[in-house]
């Protein structure tokens, strides 16, 4: 018997942990994988080579002494350390994304919510949800990191310009996370609430140790994959001038005129990035088995 | 409610009760009596409102006109605390309900400690003492989907009884179960009515209903068409509705 759905048929020939990247379908498998692998790189990689412009581009986008000046920096000469400047990329992600699952829950909950009194607030998370997944993010961050210092206010018109693009990257990714949220929250059945205020339970404690736990379990994915996205459009606020990695990156190309700069940023948001691709699998794949085991107990 | 009711005298009363769900009247005006101690069981076709009564007792459906009373006072006027009425009236579904994301013995323990406010540790002892009781022991570390119908079935009644209700409404407990494991739970169900349980079943088990309850009413069209004691009942019938329902169970062989 289970809760969360019935036996999956999809484990036609794995081994029960989903359909696997490389699937093990005997030694003659094998081959036939290692080598379409094989021609397919290789043709690539000889595409690239003997393009026309090969040796320019191997110049300008991947030149070993430029990747490493890039990566280290040189304040005398003018550029900033694209590694170095990586680390306000990875603070930009770690605030924005606390405020995130905070303010989107808030916003799911109004959304969901059937009070009489909150109508107001209803009409007014639904045009927020609205507008914010509609304007690029790009917009937001000009909009928010040169309109709020140009309200010249004391203190909120005063922040550096990180601070700025944090609240547009808060701005923009509420409104797509709290739809995350409202799928989660509706994924959880209706008898869950009935069975948990029957024993007396008042409405904010059902949500907080029934509702909410199981509502979250549900959308831990794509909620993952919205942090990916997020990791790298820290990227963006480079626009409003804060030394970030891509900004990092685009003052020594304008500096030495050699764009491996771009290639050292891009691997360094690679190696951000899919370590929690990978984690976000491995929360797929857990689930997953834990609900083959219980429909199989 | 006052914070101990009396362990006498009439528990529940119910007067004219009425409730629609859209144009469908299901409840067109129900009047009961049930007395403290007593087992009363709700049978009736599918849809004929044995499930929405139980649930407008809990205060988990409002209805529409009447009135319910516990002990004398009214649950369903306005400024009732529906949290703490709930604490005297256990409800046990059809399909368990669980909470999957917690282990057995956090089932039983949250609404002890959140709505009753007891210490964690005197909640789970007592519900270690249930679990006990009703042959769950080596079960408190399982989370639910690990266990049968029947033990499910078992720790949802568990639940429902850490918070120490007056009352418990069991809505066709043993409905979703397979035939093998309905004896447990039904084992369970004699075992509260013989320790003085007040108790009101929907259910559909025609034998253990002539078996356990005091008095059986008949539910049809939204009313109660008959209410007498089984011996009654069971083998004599006054209104023909109740009579072709009856007619019908002995066809399918469930009496």
């Amino acid at each position: 018997m289970s809760l969360g759905g019935g036996p999956i048929p999809g484990s036609f020939g794995t081994t029960g942990r989903g359909p696997r990247l490389l699937s093990g379908g005997g030694r003659r498998a094998t081959a036939i994988s290692t080598a379409s692998t094989v021609v397919v790189l290789a043709g690539l990689v000889a595409i690239f080579l003997l393009a026309p412009g090969s040796a320019e581009v191997r110049h300008t986008f991947f030149d070993p002494a430029d990747m490493w000046q890039s990566f280290i920096g040189n304040p005398k000469k003018g550029y900033y350390s694209v590694g170095a400047a990586l680390w306000l990329n990875i603070r930009m992600f770690i605030a924005a994304e606390i405020f995130i699952l905070i303010v989107a829950l808030v916003i799911a909950l109004i959304r969901l919510s059937t009070s009489a009194v909150l109508f107001p607030f209803r009409v007014l998370s639904m045009i927020y949800v609205d507008f914010f997944r509609g304007v690029p993010l790009l917009l937001i961050i000009l909009a928010i990191g040169f309109g709020v210092p140009a309200l010249r206010l004391p203190f909120v018109s005063s922040q550096p310009a990180a601070v700025y693009g944090v609240v547009a990257l808060v701005l923009s990714y509420s409104a797509y996370v709290s739809e995350v949220y409202r799928a989660g929250l509706n994924s959880v059945h209706q008898s869950q609430v009935a069975a948990a205020r029957s024993l007396g339970l008042s409405q904010a404690t059902t949500l907080r140790h029934v509702v909410l736990p199981q509502a979250v379990r549900n959308v831990i994915p794509p909620l993952l994959n919205d942090f990916i996205s997020l990791q790298k459009d820290t990227a963006l606020v480079g626009v409003l001038g804060a030394i970030e990695a891509n900004e990092a990156a685009q003052i020594y190309s304008s500096t030495v005129f050699n764009y491996s700069s771009y290639t050292v940023a891009a691997i360094l948001f690679l190696i951000l990035t899919i370590p929690l691709a990978r984690f976000t699998d491995s929360v797929i794949d857990r689930d997953r088995r834990r609900r083959l085991a219980g429909a199989q107990a | 409610m006052t914070e101990s009711p009396p362990a006498e005298g009439e528990a529940i009363r119910i007067e004219a009760l009425r409730k629609s769900f859209g144009e469908h009247e299901v409840l067109q005006g129900i009047d009961l009596s049930v007395a403290t101690h007593e087992v009363i069981c709700l049978i009736g076709a599918s849809g004929s409102g044995k499930s929405t009564l139980l649930r407008c007792l809990n205060l988990l459906e409002p209805i529409d006109s009447g009135r319910i009373s516990l002990w004398g006072q009214e649950i369903t006027g306005a400024n009732v605390n529906q949290n703490l009425v709930r604490r005297y009236i256990g409800i046990v579904f059809q399909s368990f309900n669980l909470f999957p994301h917690m282990s057995v013995l956090h089932n039983i323990t949250l609404a002890p400690i959140k709505a009753r406010g007891l210490p964690r540790a005197q909640a789970e002892e007592e519900a270690r003492a249930l679990l006990d009781r009703f042959g769950l022991a080596d079960r408190e570390a399982d989370y639910p989907d690990r266990l049968s119908g029947g033990q499910q079935q078992r720790v949802a009644i568990v639940r429902a009884l850490a918070m120490q209700p007056q009352i418990m409404l069991l809505d066709e407990v043993t409905s979703a179960l397979d035939p093998e494991l309905v004896g447990e739970v039904l084992d369970v169900i004699r075992e509260l009515a013989a320790g003085g349980m007040t108790m009101l079943l929907a259910t559909h088990e025609m034998g253990f209903a002539r078996d356990i309850a005091n008095r059986v009413c008949f539910l049809a069209d939204g009313t109660i068409v008959e209410d007498a004691p089984p011996s009654v009942l069971f083998t004599d019938p006054k209104d023909e509705r109740t009579r072709r329902f009856l007619r019908r169970i002995v066809e399918a062989g469930r009496l």
